[in-house]
């Protein structure tokens, strides 16, 4: 059976080959079927695993072949498999799996239809090699795999160039936390000379002391590369850009698992971690800070898949911040619970828009309540997760993350406060967008309502979204023990309150109506500072002045050859007194002889001065 | 020869007039035959101050000069004489100014 | 007393006939004039005491010169036709900037010659003093004329030849129609 999971990432590479190489001669039902049942039997399979797993929790390595070997470096394409690739592999092939049955009927007009499902299923395979590899190199293909699928899908309807814009932004912005994560993957192998992320833990004990500078470098170049992947603060700006693509794919891997990378990464080389505890506050702070920053501009967007964007990056942000804390399982548990909810959110949406003629405004919308009610119950109990509701999987998660934040030393109540402020943002947005959309008069007429492939994923994603807090991840090995004191139970009653005060302000606000803010609102400032987030903190104009623009203004001055120019310039001179001289070649005797007796007069004037 | 002192800067004189009239005509003239005459009229002149100055100091080198520049008037003449005949063979013409195919 | 009246008539007469001899038009004219020039030479060359160089200016130069001109005009059988063009060739426009150019050389070799004072010559340097020396200190200066002179006879030999190479290619052959 072991030896049978190198077929999992295997299985959807092949049916992606097959998809690419053979589109033109199946049947779109054949397309579909390959496509998701490529995804289907990685997930039987991954459940096939995980029940034996279950019954016996014994880690395990499994080497296919050697990738390569260079003097003294090797790497081995091998598989790694414990509690949280388990974890990981459940929500990438499980979740994977319901998007790709929704796809199929949200994408069933498509002309792209093989392409689109090829595309996806090499995103499974990518994804399922970044969370399986046993070695950072490995890793580091699937991560860079996922990169191209993602660009791949962003730009999926590339005939508006406004799509191939954001496909490119989304590449290029991840490029630099790429670039950053493998100078820290080259500095890991200099300094530990091994990319084996087991063997990397080994030697860390051996060669470093808590607090060295080496670790703490290499901890921050990776969290480069998690910032960019998971789309933090500041490489977030190609995520709500990232939407142009397909909903489904908003939802896998916008949502579910590719973002969740950066987190699955830290997570995985934690050990590291554990000796630069600089970079873990670096890493709580730079998730508290997108957190906000997110849940702010979430606030004030009115599109519907913009909202859930930002709403991502902040929930990304409380793995960080969990991650930054030492709460690794808390982090992963809130990586599983939100792939839960945020795919079914992005599900639910992508089936509004799929039957609302492709609208995007939620402020267009309205009153789907009683059209759509399957979309609307997805959508009540995602939201309600979003925004941690007792007794939804968020609720879990989340709880613990704030509960862990608040008893690390010194800045421990100011990561919960913050945290805190989050969760409240986090309920009102969620539920703004659940009651401007399903409440209040019909704005726009649906045209179809769900089909049974939309239905089951939805239906299912529910159930997850609702019951996931009750699944006990089997991560126990895999990280240490969390020194858990209960904090003060006022501390969870707070927690607990702040999401249902967020609800209740929601619902005065957008559809009660008895919170008149509008006085509020329209003051100026307010105005402004609703300017300032709906730009998404104005980064992406910042990041237009300070990088796009001096790099368009070298292109401009290089479009204009300076350097051409300047050998240009040499052979016009030469050319000219070529011309000179050429003029002076006249061929004539005479004038030859003329030149001459000029010459000998100014001579023979020169001597006779010198004399 | 006694008494006679015909004064060096008067030859001289002759000699550069002689000169300059040979490079006036080399100038002007277009006919290869007279750019060759113009020419023995100079190399003429420069004999002419050479052998005088020798005679200045009554030293014989002057005139060994004069025969080396009589030396180089011969094969001048010789190689410039066939030009010419050559040159009228091909062009039929002795234009110097026709001649112009070394234009650059 | 007499050899400075020689002196100046000689002088007189070279510079006559040499101006002469740049100005005619007919290049046998030009040529009896050019040998009047060296004649005169020649008597200024024995009248400051250089009788041998006299007799090589009259020999060779006038001589043996000259008369190759002479063939080669004849040969080349010129005409009245190349007169007439010769006349149209000597304008004024033509040689008033040489003119202008020479002048400026002659004001300066008037300087330069103005400080070379006193008698030309004191006595007579004759044939075995000049040949003493030409093949004593000499003898490599007539080593090399002789080169000079082997080199031109080749060269002329040569360049002399009916023809150098094949026969006028059809551009050079329209070329000449042209002319």
């Amino acid at each position: 059976m072991r030896e049978l999971i190198g077929l999992i990432p295997l299985i959807p590479l092949l049916s992606s080959a097959t998809l690419m190489l053979f589109a033109g001669h199946l049947s779109r039902f054949a397309i579909g079927l390959l496509g998701v049942g490529s995804v289907g039997i990685a997930a039987i399979l991954t459940a096939k695993m995980g029940i034996d797993f279950l019954g016996n929790p014994e880690v395990f390595k499994v080497t296919l072949w050697t990738w390569m070997q260079v003097g003294t470096f090797s790497s081995d394409v091998a598989f790694y498999f414990d509690g949280l690739t388990l974890v990981m592999m459940s929500v990438i092939t499980g979740v994977g799996f319901l998007i790709h049955l929704f796809s199929t009927e949200f994408m069933e007009e498509d002309v792209s239809y093989a392409r689109y499902f090829a595309y996806l299923n090499m995103f499974v395979a990518a994804m399922l090699i970044l969370v399986m590899a046993d070695n950072l190199l490995l890793l580091y293909l699937g991560w860079e795999g996922v990169g191209v699928c993602s660009y791949l899908l962003v730009g999926f309807w590339y005939q508006n160039s406004a799509n191939g814009y954001a496909a490119r932004k989304a590449f290029i912005v991840t490029r630099i936390g790429d670039t950053l994560m493998a100078l820290g993957l080259f500095l890991l192998f200099t300094e530990l000379g091994t990319l084996d992320i087991q063997a990397l833990g080994d030697a860390a004990k051996d060669k470093w002391q808590v607090g060295d500078s080496m670790p703490l470098i290499a901890c921050l170049l990776i969290l480069g590369g998690a910032v960019g992947k998971s789309a933090q603060l500041p490489l977030h700006t190609w995520l709500p850009d990232a939407m142009a693509g397909p909903t489904p794919v908003s939802a896998l891997i916008h949502a579910a698992t590719m973002v969740t990378a950066g987190v699955y990464l830290i997570a995985r080389t934690h050990e590291l971690y554990l000796f630069a505890p600089i970079a873990m506050i670096a890493v709580a702070l730079v998730g508290l800070a997108t957190s906000l920053m997110a849940a702010f501009t979430a606030l004030t967007q009115h599109d519907i898949k913009r909202i859930l964007a930002y709403s991502t990056i902040s929930q990304i942000g409380y793995m960080f911040l969990a991650l930054g804390v030492g709460a690794w399982t808390a982090g992963i548990f809130h990586l599983m619970t939100h792939a839960f909810f945020k795919a079914l959110l992005f599900l639910g949406s992508g089936a509004i828009i799929h039957c609302l003629h492709h609208e995007h405004n939620i402020f267009k919308m309205g009153g789907l309540r009683t059209r759509m009610p399957v979309t609307f119950w997805s959508f009540m109990i995602g939201s309600a997760a979003l925004a941690a509701l007792p007794m939804t999987s968020g609720f879990f998660s989340k709880d613990q993350i704030l509960l862990q934040a608040y008893q690390v030393d010194g800045i421990g109540p100011w990561l919960w406060f913050g945290g805190l402020v989050g969760a409240l943002l986090t309920a009102v947005y969620s539920f703004r967008l659940v009651f401007v959309v399903f409440f209040g008069q019909v704005n726009t007429e649906p045209d179809k309502d769900t089909g049974w492939r939309m239905v089951i994923p939805l239906s299912l994603l529910c159930i997850l979204a609702m019951m996931g807090g009750w699944i006990i991840i089997p991560v126990t090995q895999v990280f240490p023990l969390a020194v858990f004191e209960h904090p003060a139970h006022w501390v969870e009653y707070v927690s607990i309150a702040v999401p249902i005060v967020g609800v209740i302000i929601a619902y005065l606000i957008f559809l009660g109506g008895q919170l008149k803010v509008d006085v509020f609102t329209n003051s100026f400032v307010m105005q402004k500072l609703q300017q300032f987030w709906f730009s998404g903190w104005r980064i992406d104009w910042l990041y237009d002045q300070l990088l796009v623009r001096p790099y368009y203004g070298l292109a401009r001055a290089l479009k204009l050859e300076p350097v051409d120019n300047f050998y240009r310039l040499v052979v016009t001179i030469s050319q000219t007194f070529n011309q000179w001289l050429s003029a002076g070649q006249s061929g004539q005797m005479r004038r030859y002889i003329t030149s001459m007796v000029f010459g000998l007069i100014v001579l023979l004037a020169i001597l006779v001065r010198a004399s | 020869m006694e008494g006679l002192n015909i004064p060096l800067n008067h030859i001289l004189l002759i000699a550069s007039l002689l000169f300059v009239i040979g490079m006036l005509g080399l100038m002007i003239r277009r006919n290869i035959i007279f750019i060759l005459m113009s020419l023995e009229v100079m190399l003429n002149s420069a004999a002419l101050a050479f052998v005088a100055a020798g005679a200045h100091w009554g030293q014989p080198d002057g005139q060994i000069v004069f025969m080396l520049i009589l030396s180089i008037a011969a094969a001048e003449v010789a190689v410039g004489l066939s030009l010419v005949l050559q040159v009228q063979r091909r062009f039929r013409s002795l234009d110097m100014d026709s001649l112009d195919w070394m234009r650059g | 007393m007499l050899e400075i009246i020689l002196f100046y008539i000689a002088a007189t007469v070279a510079l006559v006939s040499t101006i002469l001899a740049m100005t005619r038009a007919n290049a046998i004219h030009a040529l009896i004039y050019l040998i009047v020039s060296l004649l005169a030479v020649a008597v200024i060359f024995y009248l400051i005491g250089a009788p041998f160089v006299a007799a090589l200016e009259i020999v060779i130069y006038a001589g043996a010169i000259m008369v190759l001109f002479v063939f080669v005009i004849m040969m080349l059988n010129l005409g009245a036709k190349g007169d007439a063009r010769e006349k149209t060739w000597m304008r004024p426009s033509v040689w008033v900037g040489p003119a202008l150019l020479t002048i400026v050389l002659f004001a300066e070799l008037l300087y330069v010659i103005s400080s070379a004072e006193g008698p030309v010559s004191t006595g007579v340097v004759g044939a075995k003093q000049v040949g003493l020396s030409l093949f004593g200190p000499y003898v490599l200066a007539v080593e090399i004329a002789s080169m000079l002179l082997l080199a031109g006879l080749v060269g002329s030999f040569h360049l002399g030849r009916r023809y150098l190479d094949r026969a006028p290619s059809s551009e050079l052959g329209h070329q000449q129609e042209g002319e």
